[in-house]
């Protein structure tokens, strides 16, 4: 059964044609509507071309992307065919790159690189392609764009497909992932499928219809592809289950913090204790035996509830409540598993981490941590080293991460967290850092491993 | 472990989770969340989520709905039933009272609207209530500025979005520090699409206002739009008020709201007739969003939903 919902996430240099390929993708699977058509041909025209409509402007969502002909943020597309539905991470390629592929990968089952056809495989398409292995999107599509400014030549695509490949045979070892296994491959450690398609989003070549002008292809269209690829959920069921904590619902506990109320609905649930939050990942059944961490109590399943009844077994990403046999004392921040594939429990653990601000990430640096529902305290012990992207290469300690760094960050926190390595599990091996005095988002951390 | 074929949530199943696990972070990551009620099909929605999120327990925050003083008469009466049935607290935010106390002034004329005045009020309760995160039905699918706004919406203490500098969101990771006078609009249906919406109002058999099926009204044509009639409203040379079969696609103020000819009677066909649409529900029915290309962008900025 393959997935119903898709979410990818595309990025590219300025001029490489994502947002025309974008536009393209909507415009030819009729999915653009007609006053939103009508703007576009009223801004097209606006901007002083005559009689085309130019497909960028269709996902250029603020003023200031209009008026300067850049994407700016990362944007959210929706279409759906009849096959399946759609979410587009739009990452622009310029400003602020990494911050912004990093945020568009970090959800996406499937990334589509874009290389320019003319320029070839630029600086621009390799860190996407290395940001995109490094998030561990299960698969990759390389769009050889621009197909029509280099006479459709398949010698050109077959070249670039080599270099492409040559520099992709990389990524694997600098992102602690191996070779996928065959077409399918996408379970846990792996490294992503690449598929590669000569197209050209301004003419739509390849992109909805597969092309006539390149009867030398003869893999499907983009459209076909991203209808067709099987990619695991963003949740697989085949790894060990995991279940952090959010909320516990109490009715009778007055939880309601900083809420007048009169005594309202569900006050009948005097005695109701249940643990609130989402599968993060496997699956769980009544009456299974659980470890809380990082507190280590034992206990069993007793009940599986949700708004619509009771379940036998629930399944990663469901959002649920559980009952437990016994009271133990466990609040927000806590993850619920099994005894036996335990998460690991650690205060000093190294990430890989994406610094996404200007003041840079330094040795001794202190803030906020928010990794899956916990919140804690983290010292910055030392920076091991920066990732090359070009050369794929990691080099020597290195004094700081600058903004769009990545590199390897050792840390501790104040609380033990209980944690995957991100290469077996995106939910519970990632965390994010925050600026403890200007609350800003301020970095991006992929668990490598416990330290010490 | 090898399975054969792997049981998967249906996209709608997925898109649920996912808008129950937001609610659940903003109930323990604030100290005083709000849920902003309108009556409307995208609220009607949330309000089921907070069921799936909190129940057998009372919300842990209350409603509040920003009153225009110019709502459809069946939406303020469904609004009432449905917070009833919930047992849940309502807070009316009164834009005649803002108009009343001085703090804004009524637009006049046959186009007067108090669509913009609403920001006031909006902004003006929040602070009163001192609440600090405030859950609205917003979707990205549903406008251009939209597209690029974060489930977490931080807002100054000027209640200002900033679309250039929006923090950055990864994972289902959300950052919701905050100092005290600002607040974050939070939208746990950000990535549904107004189909999404309607399947799940259709497949929960959620009752919805009577306006989202079509009836007979009196309606009048201006700018390509028809407009419900009521008493007091001013015509513009030309136009009169004639009988109409039409029903609504969003549910805003009266005077900004247009009607859509449509024979949908049931919630089936709704689902049939939006799937078919070719005319996004804002493009089709919404006058405050054409005064300019950037015009939800501009009053987003302003503290708007």
């Amino acid at each position: 059964m393959t997935l119903d919902l898709l979410r990818f996430t595309t990025a590219g240099a300025v001029d490489d044609g994502k947002s025309t390929l974008i536009g393209r993708l909507l415009f030819d699977s009729k999915q653009v509507f007609e006053d939103q058509l009508e703007h576009v041909a009223a801004a097209s025209e606006r901007r002083g071309g005559e009689g085309v409509l130019d497909l960028a402007l269709l996902t250029d969502g603020l003023r200031a992307e209009r008026e300067q002909g850049i994407t700016i943020d990362v944007a959210y597309r929706y279409f759906a065919t009849p096959v399946r539905r759609f979410i587009i991470a739009d990452c622009p390629g310029h400003r602020q790159y990494t911050r912004n592929m990093v945020t568009g990968a970090s959800t996406a089952d499937l990334a589509v690189v874009l290389v320019d056809a003319r320029r070839g495989v630029t600086e621009q398409s390799k860190r996407h392609a290395f940001i995109s292995a490094l998030l561990g999107i299960p698969r990759m599509v390389v769009a050889i764009n621009k197909m029509d400014l280099v006479e459709h030549s398949q010698a050109r695509f077959d070249e670039l497909v080599a270099e492409f490949a040559d520099f992709a045979a990389g990524l694997g070892a600098i992102t602690g992932r191996r070779a996928p296994d065959g077409v399918g491959a996408d379970s846990a450690g792996q490294a992503a499928a690449i598929s590669y398609i000569p197209i050209s989003a301004l003419n739509g070549d390849n992109v909805v219809e597969r092309s006539r002008t390149m009867a030398w292809y003869d893999g499907p269209a983009l459209l076909e592809l991203l209808e067709q690829v099987e990619v695991a959920y963003d949740h697989p069921f085949d790894r060990p289950a995991r279940f952090p904590v959010q909320w516990v619902i109490r009715p009778g506990a007055g939880i309601s913090v900083g809420v007048d109320r009169d005594a309202g609905a569900g006050a009948a649930d005097a005695d109701y204790r249940g643990y609130a939050g989402q599968l993060a990942s496997g699956a769980l059944r009544r009456g299974d035996e659980v470890a809380v961490l990082p507190s280590g109590g034992r206990t069993r399943i007793a009940a599986i509830d949700t708004y619509d009844g009771e379940l036998d077994e629930a399944l990663a990403p469901m959002s649920l409540t559980l009952r437990l046999e016994d009271e133990l004392d466990i609040s927000r921040g806590e993850l619920i598993c099994r005894p036996d594939e335990a998460a690991t429990v650690a205060r000093e653990l190294a990430a890989d981490v994406c610094w996404m601000t200007d003041k840079p990430l330094r040795a001794g640096g202190r803030y906020a941590l928010k990794h899956t529902s916990r919140s804690a305290t983290a010292i910055v012990d030392r920076i091991e080293d920066l990732v090359d992207v070009h050369t794929l290469r990691r080099s020597q300690p290195a004094d700081e991460l600058a903004l769009n760094d990545i590199g390897r960050v050792h840390l501790r926190t104040n609380v033990p967290l209980a944690f995957d390595a991100y290469t077996s599990n995106r939910r519970t091996g990632s965390f994010i850092l925050i600026d403890e005095s200007s609350n800003e988002t301020v970095g991006a951390g992929l668990i490598a491993a416990p330290d010490g | 472990m090898a399975v054969a074929t792997r049981p998967q949530l249906s996209h709608l199943r997925a898109l649920e989770s996912e808008a129950i696990h937001v609610m659940r972070e903003v109930a323990a990551e604030f100290e005083k969340p709000v849920l902003l009620f309108s009556g409307g099909k995208d609220s009607i929605v949330l309000l089921r989520l907070a069921e799936k999120a909190f129940r057998p327990a009372p919300f842990p925050f209350p409603l509040m709905h920003v009153d225009t003083g110019h709502n459809f008469p069946e939406v303020i009466e469904f609004r009432d039933r449905r917070v009833a049935e919930l047992g849940e607290r309502l807070i009316v935010a009164s834009v005649q009272e803002s108009i009343d106390s001085g703090r804004v002034v009524e637009e006049t004329g046959p186009r007067a609207s108090r669509n913009q005045l609403q920001t006031v009020t909006l902004l003006d309760a929040l602070a009163e209530h001192g609440f600090d995160a405030a859950f609205g039905g917003a979707r990205r699918d549903e406008e251009r500025a939209r597209a690029k706004e974060r489930v977490f919406s931080f807002r100054d203490d000027f209640g200002q979005w900033d679309p250039k500098n929006q923090r950055p969101e990864l994972w289902n990771l959300y950052n919701g520090r905050i100092r005290k006078g600002e607040n974050v609009r939070v939208f746990p249906i950000s990535n549904w699409t107004e189909l999404d919406v309607w399947e799940y109002i259709d497949s929960e058999g959620l009752e919805v206002p009577s306006i989202y099926f079509s009836h007979v009204r009196d309606v009048f044509r201006r700018d390509g739009m028809l407009y419900a009639w009521r008493e007091g409203t001013e015509l513009i040379d030309g136009e009169e008020v004639f009988s109409e079969t039409v029903r609504y696609r969003t549910v805003g103020d009266m005077s900004c709201t247009g009607g859509v000819l449509s024979q949908a009677s049931t919630l089936e066909e709704v689902v049939v007739e939006i799937a078919a649409t070719r005319i996004t529900e804002r493009g089709e029915t919404r006058a405050d969003d054409r005064v300019s290309e950037a015009a939800m962008e501009d009053r987003k900025k302003a503290g708007y939903f």
